[in-house]
């Protein structure tokens, strides 16, 4: 690898990174905002005004918010993410399993999301304008445009309730087999992938077909490469940058978009871990779960883009 | 291969009989229903094993398409709806799909006008190179590898071992040409389409080019056609000339009938293009524009493209500024106008230094400055009628509204010899030459002193650019305009240049009246440059090989 590209990595994860800070600085501020007060959320409406005072001092609330800004944010650097106001429970602990649960789901998804929808593109391609490129456009667009908690109740109706295939409830729980597990979210990845499939679809269809308007795609049309050989040899490479921006963007939905999906099918994940915790108005575990899809959305984005870069022969093999 | 054999023992027809062709095409004019329109209308030519045909005419003539009717191919939707296409005794028309992907890279292949667009960027030039080899199983890849390499070195082009492992963006403009030239001859085709191969190169690499492809076909015993609107470049590498207008015949013979004596008043006009006769005006006294010691530069200073340049133009004369491409002088248009502030140096006007930045200049100087560029498609507004392009420098200039503005846009649609009718059209209804001549209304609609033509004549054809440049002269009469003429282009050059600045790599090698610099003795440069220049003459391009001075620099 040569030095431009790396520059333009480390620049990328430089910038990702400032990013990062800004936007824990928002969810921190966001969460100052808010009315209501930790201590007397802790201590219930019955506190005596000098034991909120106490515990106010204790942890630390009269501290000015850029020193509390700085401590929570050293805690999450060193893997201390605050103790849930609810349950007293460590933030952490309770994220790690959730977490995982959440981006086994969301690989699930992707594994069946992104090849599918770069294979129906490359079809719609292929046939384009005819009918198959018709059906596979139209019923992607319809997949999307359903809602995915739509989807998600249509799915159990028929899949859990009328033929009993696959489980309405996915239960999880640690030493699981491996089979059962899948088994259990086979319902949730299928919304998922439904609703994600067809902005991928759509936009792999539309960057080939850009480049097929290119001189090299004739090019090798009077070589007399077959149709199919010539979209995925000399169009599909130069379409990459595109493809790989809206896949990540939709990688990047499949975990942290899923909290609706979850709480349909009680998933014991991320989503549903934070919709509970804001019912309860539980402040610091808001705040964790924000900052981790906040991560996840940058890292992903970054990952797009250096792909892109490295994609590009120009900036891969400079003259 | 055992059809190509059968074909072979009858020996009575020829490699390529196309037979009363008519291919046909659908416009969508606005506003108007879908119309059928013939492009081409019955052509017929044969071309015997190992000739050269080559096929001449003005833009929208028929040459590529009939080109490419060899393949079975039409571009852009283009149908071929009669005749017969006779390749190696049969009509590939008759073949199906299947059987022109058996032919297309096995039995003809095709070198496009810009190999720098029809390489895939994401491919190594390698395997581009042999995939048709490949793909028809005409050898193995060891094989087909060793045969690129082997027509890299006969198409003499630089490190033939290890060129082909190089990306298309890592090779200039020249070396691709002849890169596609080697990947066409790779599966060793009956046939080869060349559309224009040298008309986007330099002159100094036209040359280069153009004797590589000669040599190549001499040595493989290939046949071509050899698509160009350059009668003085298919002279030097074709048997036959077939001249095309509006989809028709116009003569077919021997080169050196159609160059020597063509029988049609049409081909009679193509052969004697270049002549406008113009007379040099001495330099006046005080120029009004001076370039003093400009030294400009991208990339932040790093890339020094303009060196120490100096250069004077003087009222109503014309400055030619001709060198290859990459040798700076679009970026001196640049510094001129302000886009591109100098480094160092300056611009003067009218006795007064020029601001440096565009920004810093009031519009009366900008008013002065006009430039015409070569894509006068992409220099006008799509959305825009012809009326209110020119009437907008009027409105931004002078403040003129309404029935005087009207008035006034006549006026120069009169100057551009264009009609009235002319100001409720969109550019997308003009020709090529016409959008050059709204172009040059539009600067001159600020009555400016100066007119910087940017190659403007580069993207037409040779009798539409003459217009153009006749135009220019007349209003040059008129208006006592200046212009600063970019311009690779020698015939232009000659035919409107008072004095003349030939550029190479950023610094001025010749500068001086026109009867000077083109007067030996020459400097090396301006001696490739001038020896370049294809004559229409058979022979013309060996006798050029061997008198070289100097390489050219090869961008």
């Amino acid at each position: 690898m040569s030095s431009p590209i790396l520059k333009l990595v480390a620049q990328r994860i430089a910038l990702g990174i400032l990013l990062l800070l800004a936007v824990s600085a928002l969810i921190f501020a966001g969460t100052q905002v808010l009315p209501g007060d930790v201590a007397q959320s802790i201590l219930g409406q019955a506190a005596t005004p000098a034991a909120l005072a106490n515990l106010r001092a204790e942890l630390g609330l009269n501290d000015p918010a850029y020193i509390r800004y700085f401590r929570w944010l050293g805690g999450v650097v060193t893997g201390d993410l605050g103790t849930a106001l609810s349950s007293g429970q460590d933030i952490a602990t309770s994220i790690g399993s959730r977490l995982w649960n959440t981006l086994f789901l969301a690989f699930c998804a992707a594994l069946v999301s992104v090849p599918l929808a770069i294979l129906l593109g490359l079809l719609a391609v292929r046939y384009r304008n005819g009918w198959v490129d018709k059906l596979i456009s139209g019923l992607a667009l319809a997949s999307t445009s359903f809602p995915e908690f739509f989807i998600g109740y249509l799915l159990v109706y028929f899949f859990a309730v009328k033929w009993q295939i696959f489980p309405g409830i996915s239960t999880v729980y640690e030493g699981m087999p491996f089979l059962e597990r899948l088994q259990a979210i086979a319902l949730p990845a299928t919304a998922l992938t439904l609703v994600v499939l067809a902005q991928m679809m759509r936009m792999t269809r539309a960057a080939i077909l850009n480049v097929m308007q290119s001189a090299y795609v004739e090019t090798a049309e009077l070589k007399g490469l077959s149709a199919f050989s010539i979209i995925r040899k000399h169009a599909l490479p130069n379409a990459v940058a595109p493809i790989i921006n809206v896949v990540m963007l939709n990688l990047a939905y499949l975990v942290v978009g899923v909290v609706v999906v979850e709480v349909i099918f009680v998933y014991p994940g991320m989503g549903q871990y934070l919709v509970d915790h804001v019912a309860k108005r539980d402040v610091p575990v808001v705040q964790a779960v924000g900052l981790i899809f906040a991560a996840v959305y940058i890292t992903l984005n970054i990952v797009a883009d250096v792909a892109s870069i490295i994609a590009n022969p120009r900036l891969r093999h400079p003259k | 291969m055992a059809d190509k054999k059968a074909a072979g023992n009858r020996k009575a027809g020829p490699l390529l009989d196309i037979r009363n062709l008519r291919i046909e095409a659908t416009a969508y004019p606005p506003g108007e229903p879908p119309q059928n329109i013939v492009i081409v209308h019955d052509v017929s030519l044969t071309l015997e094993k190992g000739k050269v045909l080559g096929l001449i005419g003005e833009s929208g003539a028929g040459k590529s398409t009939i080109g490419l009717s060899s393949m079975g191919y039409g571009r852009g939707g283009v149908r071929i709806t009669g005749g017969e296409v006779i390749l190696n005794g049969r009509d590939i028309l008759k073949g199906g799909k299947q059987g022109l992907r058996k032919l297309r890279g096995h039995e003809v292949c095709y070198v496009a006008q810009s190999a720098a667009a029809a390489f895939n960027p994401a491919h190594r030039l390698m395997d581009q190179v042999v995939e048709a080899t490949l793909l028809h199983g005409r050898a193995t890849r060891a094989e087909a590898e060793k045969r690129a390499i082997k027509l890299f070195k006969a198409l003499s082009l630089p490190d033939p071992e290890h060129i082909g492992e190089r990306f298309p963006h890592q090779v200039s403009g020249g070396q691709l040409q002849r890169v596609m030239t080697a990947m066409a001859l790779c599966s060793e085709p009956d046939l080869i389409v060349f559309d224009e191969p040298t008309t986007a190169l330099d002159v100094t690499t036209q040359i280069d080019v153009l004797a590589a492809i000669k040599v190549a076909i001499r040595e493989t015993g290939v046949a071509a056609l050899y698509i160009t609107h350059d009668l003085a470049v298919v002279a030097q590498v074709s048997d036959e000339i077939m001249v095309l207008r509006h989809g028709r015949l116009v003569e077919w013979g021997g080169t050196r009938q159609i160059i020597k004596e063509p029988r049609q008043e049409y081909t009679n006009a193509l052969v004697s293009v270049h002549e406008i006769n113009h007379e040099e005006k001495k330099p006046g006294r005080t120029p009004f524009l001076s370039v003093q010691n400009v030294t400009a530069a991208y990339g932040g200073g790093h890339i020094k493209v303009l060196k120490n340049i100096s250069v004077d133009i003087f009222p109503g004369q014309t400055l030619a500024v001709v060198g290859e491409s990459g040798s700076g002088k679009s970026t001196l248009a640049r510094a001129v106008t302000g886009l591109l502030p100098p480094q160092e140096g300056s611009v003067t006007f009218d006795g007064r230094p020029l601001a440096n930045r565009l920004a810093d200049r009031p519009k009366e100087d900008l008013r002065q400055l006009q430039m015409i560029y070569q894509m006068a498609d992409v220099a006008m507004n799509p959305r825009q009628t012809v009326g209110s392009i020119i009437g907008r420098p009027l409105e931004f200039y002078f403040g003129l509204r309404g029935r005087e503005r009207d008035a006034r846009v006549a006026e120069l649609l009169d100057k551009i010899e264009m009609g009235k009718g002319f100001a409720d059209r969109y550019p997308a209804e003009l020709s090529g030459g016409q959008k050059q001549r709204v172009c040059i209304a539009r600067s001159l609609a600020a009555k400016p002193k100066l007119i910087i033509c940017d190659e403007v004549t580069s993207a037409l054809d040779p009798l539409v650019a003459h217009g153009i440049l006749q135009l220019l002269l007349e209003l040059q009469k008129e208006e006592q305009v200046a212009y600063l003429f970019i311009t690779h282009d020698l015939a232009t050059v000659k035919a409107i240049a008072d004095s003349i600045a030939v550029m190479y790599r950023g610094e001025v090698v010749r500068y001086g009246p026109k009867s000077e610099v083109l007067t030996p003795p020459f400097d090396a440069y301006t001696d490739l440059l001038l020896s370049s220049v294809p004559e229409m003459e058979i022979g013309w391009l060996e006798k050029a090989i061997k008198g070289r001075r100097m390489e050219s620099a090869g961008n």
